[in-house]
């Protein structure tokens, strides 16, 4: 008997081992847009091997729970996920990735609350200590997943909500979480000191996504991600599983890196984006200068400046996401290539609502990815172009990040639109962007203005480049 | 602290560390696509999950364990066929223009 239980462990770690490799062979795939799909194939083929060595653990001694859930679940992701991707717009991508992260974690949190109720006060330390780090990241991610959704679905107000002693409180009820998972690694008896840490993780997650604004999004999405991760990795400490521990270990890393890489495209710090409230109010600095004007343009006259363009830029921002103008935006661009204008795309790292949201848009409507150019490629660029082409894009092209030291957004790296010959600049309507600073570029006599929404105006451009 | 959590901890440390190189050469163009299959991947959590189902510990353990199962299912399931459908968009440009 137990020579067969340590073959069946043996064969058990074998598989595991053979799906770490493939989460990793499958992340490498990213690394290229051609060889991507199919490193997600193998990375999906991993997680089928997870799951298949975690049924053949001697623990699991009945299947009708197992079944229904991996049934319903299935059938769930499938049903929801698929006509998700073919009906909801590639703009509403980032609320249900947030969704998806509470579902995950979710779980963790369930097999975290599981195991404590199981094992009660014999809990050893290290393994209450897992536990309690799984549970208060996966409580925190749940909750926090949630506002993050609720914040992009605009269900909630996208703009930051604050009050008094807000990170004082915060910090306060993290020390406290803390303070009980000690208290509840070193006395696991004590069951009120573990559902109380719960409980504040839970509302943590709250009180920390409703201060940030929805153009900070980006980087919570990325760090929940994290967390979720983290907490997979703490899971794993608990329940000996190292393959819990590798995954979890994978998507920490991939969130704290994509996390860190957004700040850094936004100039800030960590801490600025979680605990600075950007956007709010109280920072309304890009003073505009008295008597200067926006020169509004008509679309006839825009079309015939990208008609007659040797070279343009794209620059889109969040506004053409939401619009919806994506596929108005790809019949211009076609319009103006067979009139040989050379038109190329430029992506800010941090335009839209998650890291690399343009690229997936400009995708969804067939843009060929080797015409999309990142802020560093392209920035040298605009020299010599004729027209730079902005569409729903405010703080990514505003000089004051490079003039201002003022202005919030001071020290961000932009894309040089006011370095090109001109720039038409389409815009919702003249008030101040989303973050609700003034940006001096709209006000530059080479830049024009086409008010309007995204979609309409880039569909009047279209006709009326036909027309020419 | 027994020798399984310290071979446990250096596990943690050096998967993150291979995370980091792999996911260090993502170029911006596949940030997207990479958080969502990073999010496909937290689905992981399934595995503690079916444990918790199947290992008949009591009613209360079973109907956790299966609401975890349905949840990191959903979020596997669902991850991976977004990531596919986002990927599936990504095309080069094969007619170069004249």
């Amino acid at each position: 008997m137990s020579e067969h239980l340590a073959l069946r462990e043996m064969a058990i770690q074998a598989i595991y081992l053979a799906s770490a490799v493939f989460f990793i062979l499958g992340l490498r795939g990213l690394s290229g847009p051609e060889k991507a799909r199919s490193g997600m194939a193998q990375a999906a083929f991993g997680m089928l091997l997870a799951i298949i060595g975690t049924l053949l653990h001697a623990e699991i001694v009945r299947f009708d729970w197992i079944l229904g859930g991996l049934l319903i679940g299935s059938f769930i992701g499938v049903v929801i996920g698929r006509p998700l991707f073919i009906s909801v717009p590639m703009t509403a991508m980032p609320q249900w990735v947030a969704l998806s992260h509470a579902a995950g974690a979710v779980a963790a949190t369930l097999v975290g609350v599981n195991e404590y109720m199981l094992l009660g006060a014999s809990a050893p330390a290290g393994t209450m200590a897992a536990l309690g780090f799984e549970v208060v990241l996966g409580a925190l991610t749940v909750t926090g997943s949630v506002m993050a959704f609720g914040k992009l679905q605009e269900i909630l107000p996208g703009r930051p909500v604050t009050w008094p002693f807000q990170n004082t409180i915060n910090f306060a009820l993290l020390v406290s979480a803390v303070a009980l998972l000690v208290i509840a690694a070193i006395h696991p008896g004590l069951s009120w000191a573990f559902w109380t840490m719960t409980a504040i993780a839970a509302a943590l997650g709250i009180l920390m996504v409703l201060p940030i604004g929805g153009a900070d999004m980006p980087v919570v999405i990325s760090l929940l991600n994290a967390y979720a991760g983290l907490s997979a990795s703490a899971m794993g400490f608990a329940l000996d599983n190292n393959l819990l521990i590798i995954a979890g270990a994978l998507d920490g890393a991939s969130g704290l890196l994509l996390s860190i890489l957004m700040c850094k495209a936004m100039n800030r710090s960590f801490a600025n984006v979680l605990f600075g409230a950007f956007g709010a109010a109280e920072q309304s600095s890009g003073q505009v200068i008295a008597g200067q004007e926006m020169h509004a343009v008509t679309p006839e006259d825009a079309a015939m400046r990208l008609a007659y363009a040797r070279s343009v830029i794209v620059i889109p921002g969040y506004g053409l996401a939401v619009a919806q103008a994506q596929h108005a935006l790809r019949e211009l661009t076609d319009l103006l290539e067979k009139r040989g204008v050379e038109v190329k795309y430029a992506i800010h790292p941090v335009a839209g609502r998650m890291p690399g949201h343009m690229n997936v848009l400009l995708a969804e409507a067939s843009v060929p990815y080797d015409r999309l150019y990142d802020m560093e490629e392209i920035n040298a660029e605009f020299d010599r172009t004729d027209v730079a082409l902005v569409i729903g894009a405010n703080d990514v092209v505003n000089p004051a990040a490079r003039t201002d030291a003022g202005s919030p957004i001071y020290g961000m790296p932009i894309l040089n639109v006011d370095h090109a010959r001109s720039a038409i600049i389409l815009k919702r309507g003249k008030g101040a962007g989303f973050s609700g600073i003034e940006n001096q570029l709209f006000f530059h006599p080479k830049t024009s203005m086409l008010f309007g929404d995204a979609k309409a105006s880039l569909s009047r451009l279209v006709t009326e480049v036909k027309a020419l | 602290m027994s020798l399984t959590s310290v071979i446990q901890l250096y596990v943690f440390v050096l998967a993150g560390f291979v995370g980091f190189q792999v996911i260090s050469r993502v170029p911006p163009l596949l940030h997207t696509p990479l958080m969502s299959a990073a999010n496909a991947l937290t689905g992981i959590s399934l595995v503690g999950s079916l444990v918790a189902a199947g290992s008949n510990r009591g009613t209360a353990s079973s109907v956790l364990g299966f609401i975890a199962v349905v949840c990191a299912t959903v979020n596997v399931v669902g991850g991976f066929l977004i990531t596919d459908r986002m990927l599936k968009m990504f095309k080069r440009d094969r007619k170069k223009t004249p």
